[in-house]
């Protein structure tokens, strides 16, 4: 079974993410910001990171920079899950690394669309 | 509940009009959709629109009913796999054996908003450095001109350019404008549009060297699959190709067309496609 952490500070996503990748068959942890995050994947890498973009102490991007210069932090596929949906952010997001970019609202069917074009399904 | 002879009067008119088969347990769809189309013409219920259809006959409001009853599903790479297809086992053929005449004609036969032939022109744009001095046509057609003239502006909503179209790909060929997003002037002007319906006759269309009728079948009957299979046959030259959609098959409506093996969703026209297939796995 693989495993995803959903990293968003508001408990309401973190649950409906949590629901559609527990029926996608992973193995849910959960983080409410990036520093949090960023411990977590320390103590264990996961196989993926859905990861939003503004929560407090340490924001999403910031997260996914320092997750990169981390030892073994090149491994977990990161797929950002945010209300930003301009080019340039999603633009920056590809730059600093990570592979996927849903845009909040999102469904199962995005989910699921998304972790397959990155090999996740 | 809408009256028998209402239903069999609909869906006589659609199976005439477009061969679209409507089981009754789909009767619901009839409300859903034709209601709002009694209102737009200031009727108050169905019904009356109904009476109007009965008495009148009106060419205009038959389009529309006809129009609003198909289905318009559409995603980009939906499926993946028959992309992969076409850019690995199609492509490559087609380039070898079109290598004198550098042409290539391809039509998506139920392009719906466009999803489908613009991923097929991404493709294609991708791989531009193998492709040049090749002239390929992308051909869009549908039955639904409201759908087409969606495809031709190639504006996608947000949930549209989220539904397998990789982030890489939206980066490179969209365009934000506003809420919604717009492909590239360099991948929409590599796809034509025409409003075409499949029961008509297929004399004008040319010849393609490749044919996608994905998820449209499955609204017909069998004599109509059939007949729609049998007329593309007459439009592919021997080394050609058709994709079908997942459900769909020509196992039992004809045998014009082959399945490949091991390749859901591709058929050739004939067992010299397979051969290259072979080929190709082999070299």
């Amino acid at each position: 079974m693989k495993s995803c952490l959903v990293v968003d500070d508001s408990k309401i996503i973190r649950k409906v993410a949590r629901r559609i990748l527990e029926e996608l068959n992973f193995d849910i942890h959960e983080a409410a910001d990036g520093q949090d995050a960023l411990d977590t994947c320390k103590g264990a890498m996961p196989d993926v990171v859905l990861l939003d973009w503004n929560m407090p102490v340490m924001n999403g991007l910031d997260f996914l920079k320092a997750l990169r210069k981390t030892e073994g932090g090149t491994e977990p596929i990161v797929v950002f899950c945010t209300t930003e949906n301009d080019m340039s952010h999603i633009s920056a997001a590809i730059s600093a690394g990570a592979d996927e970019y849903i845009m909040k609202p999102f469904d199962r069917e995005i989910i699921e669309s998304k972790f397959v074009q990155v090999g996740l399904l | 509940m809408m009256k028998s002879e209402d239903f069999e009067m609909i869906s006589s008119l659609l199976k005439k009009r477009s061969g679209l088969i409507l089981p009754k347990d789909k009767v619901y769809l009839l409300e859903s959709r034709l209601t709002p189309i009694a209102h737009k013409r200031g009727l108050e219920t169905l019904d009356e629109l109904l009476e109007e259809v009965r008495r009148y006959s009106k060419e205009d409001l038959l389009t529309e009913i006809t129009e609003a009853m198909t289905t318009n599903e559409s995603y980009f790479f939906r499926d993946n796999k028959p992309f992969d297809l076409f850019k690995d086992i199609v492509l490559p053929q087609l380039l070898e054996s079109r290598a004198g005449r550098k042409r290539l004609r391809i039509w998506c036969a139920a392009a719906s908003t466009g999803q489908e032939p613009y991923s097929l022109a991404i493709i294609l744009k991708e791989m531009e450095a193998k492709l040049a001095g090749w002239d390929i046509e992308i051909l869009g057609t549908d039955i639904s001109q409201q759908v087409l003239d969606k495809a031709k502006m190639g504006l996608f909503s947000q949930f549209e350019v989220q539904r397998g179209l990789p982030i890489q790909l939206l980066i490179k060929y969209f365009n934000q404008v506003g809420e919604l997003w717009q492909i590239s002037d360099e991948i929409r002007n590599m796809v034509s549009y025409r409003k075409f319906n499949l029961l008509d006759s297929f004399s004008l269309l040319g010849s393609f060297d490749v044919i996608f009728c994905r998820n449209v079948l499955i609204y017909f009957d069998q004599t109509t699959k059939t007949e729609v299979l049998e007329k593309m046959r007459k439009l592919i030259p021997d080394d050609g190709w058709l994709f079908l959609g997942a459900a769909e098959t020509v196992l039992g409506i004809t045998d014009k067309f082959k399945p490949v093996q091991g390749q859901r969703g591709l058929y050739s026209t004939s067992d010299a496609s397979t051969e290259v297939i072979s080929k190709l796995k082999a070299g």
